[in-house]
């Protein structure tokens, strides 16, 4: 007899019709309309967007715009094909020379998607004879990245330098590299690591050090380099990835490093080498958004300020935050999942959109109502926020 | 050198937070299926498992442990190798 090879998904499928039977498709909303960075229409109301990782509210400039359309009439809708078989677009070029200029370092590789980029830059720099160690709460595309490297995984718990210590004596010394992987910003807590906790580990067990900036890129640091550049640790940390799809308002992601020998792994890393090159104008409006941050500070001062803003709100209510430092990433903690749906529901129909935030996807098995913050959120909108959360989750 | 059957006790306990519809634990029992923990949860279990071992149980190892008594196994090779 056949097996069907769907068969066994049929209990997630049972447990989104369980979700969803209590109110909209929290984990399938389709935006009909988007009226600006904050601002979108789904169905015939109009929701304020607080869940779209859109954290300098760059998505509508027009200088970005004026960008991709130039690029759409010069260089047409698509690359058709990866860089290392068809060539690259000046344009790729260009922005890995500006990104690398950004981050004042040597060397930088850009991929099509964020996701590409940890699939590509971990699989790229270990081997099935290296070892990587991870933080537990790393994000998705970490764990993949890993599991495509082929090498020895070891997971540490979540920011604890004094547990990943512990793990790299444990390990010893296989002959093998080490690289150990952190995250500027968690993607669902909103925490960040103690980068100096981590980097003080890098004598005694020498190890390559790689931070995915991909929710603190353009957010954290008085440049907005990441981690690295908030703490003043940029030149411990070996390599940075980092995605166009929050802070830039497009789609890509990008590895970047001063290490001698950082573009061989544009031969050696398949998740760049097997994929179609980023389009131009996708390419071309990361070019105009990092210029644009770059001259525009001031977004880094309102996207704090609205963060400040929202945490302050929402804690005032009583609401279990998902951790005690402030960041773009604000989570609030559900007990259980079928609250959780029920609170998302009434949210949304409130008006307001945020992430429901449901195990596996969460750490610690969390059920959450995760928020992102956007410098173009008004001061109205985030009070807003605050105040359709007290009348839908708190009453 | 530990009996696996001591190994086995032991995996039971460290189970428990794991298994809060108190299904019975033997040495049979396929970890993920019949406790239905998702991924992350058999990770954070095996790390439980590695700090009470003191050993290192590297997450590609596990892949194929679906029963206590196969994790068992596992932890009994890793300490005769410490």
């Amino acid at each position: 007899m056949m097996v069907d090879l769907l068969d066994k998904h049929r209990s997630v499928l049972d447990r989104v019709q369980r979700m969803t039977a209590m109110g909209f498709n929290g984990l399938g909303v389709t935006n009909d309309q988007m009226i600006s960075p904050t601002r979108a229409v789904v169905g015939n109301r109009e929701i304020i967007l607080a869940g779209t990782n859109n954290y300098m509210g760059i998505t509508f400039d027009p200088r970005c715009i004026a960008a991709g359309k130039k690029a759409l009439d010069e260089f047409g809708t698509g690359t058709t094909g990866s860089r290392i078989a068809n060539g690259s677009f000046a344009m790729h070029v260009e922005l890995e020379r500006e990104l690398a200029g950004f981050l004042k370092l040597q060397h930088c590789i850009v991929f099509t998607t964020g996701y590409q980029a940890n699939l590509g830059m971990l699989s790229g720099l270990a081997g099935p004879q290296d070892t990587i160690f991870l933080d537990a709460d790393s994000h998705s595309s970490i764990y993949d990245g890993c599991t495509l490297s082929g090498a020895k995984l070891v997971r540490f718990r979540h920011n604890d330098a004094a547990d990943l210590d512990k793990r790299l004596g444990r390990a010893g010394n296989d002959g093998g590299g080490k690289l150990v992987v952190l995250e500027g910003i968690y993607s669902m807590l909103g925490d960040r690591a103690p980068l100096a906790d981590f980097v003080a580990l890098k004598k005694r067990h020498q190890f390559q050090l790689c931070v995915d900036d991909a929710h603190s890129f353009g957010v954290l640091g008085p440049h907005g380099r990441g981690l690295g550049d908030e703490v003043g640790l940029e030149s411990e940390v070996d390599f940075v990835i980092g995605t166009f799809s929050k802070s830039i308002g497009a789609i890509g992601g990008f590895g970047a490093s001063n290490h001698p020998l950082f573009d061989t792994l544009r031969y050696a890393m398949r998740p760049y080498m097997f994929t179609a090159s980023a389009s131009p104008s996708s390419v071309a409006t990361s070019i105009a958004a990092l210029k644009v941050l770059q001259e525009e500070p001031e977004r880094r001062a309102r996207i704090w300020a609205n963060s400040e803003r929202l945490y302050t709100g929402l804690k005032a209510l009583g609401l279990d935050m998902g951790c005690d430092t402030v960041s773009p990433v604000i989570a609030v903690k559900m007990p259980d999942e079928v609250t959780t749906v029920i609170k998302w529901d009434a949210l949304f129909k409130a008006g307001v959109y945020v992430n429901m935030a449901v195990p596996p996807g969460t750490p610690n098995r969390l059920c959450l109502l995760r928020c992102s913050v956007s410098a173009a959120h008004t001061n109205e909108e985030i009070d807003r926020i605050i105040a359709v959360f007290k009348d839908a989750v708190v009453n | 050198m530990i009996e696996k059957s001591e190994i086995v006790l032991v995996l039971v306990d460290l189970l428990k937070p794991f298994n809060p519809e108190a299904k019975p634990l033997v040495e049979t029992t396929d970890i993920p299926a019949e406790l239905n923990i998702d991924s992350v949860g058999v990770l954070d279990f095996i790390m439980e498992v590695e700090d009470h071992f003191d050993i290192e149980i590297p997450m590609n190892s596990v892949a194929s442990i679906r029963t206590v008594g196969e994790l068992a196994s596992f932890v009994q090779s890793r300490l005769s190798k410490a």
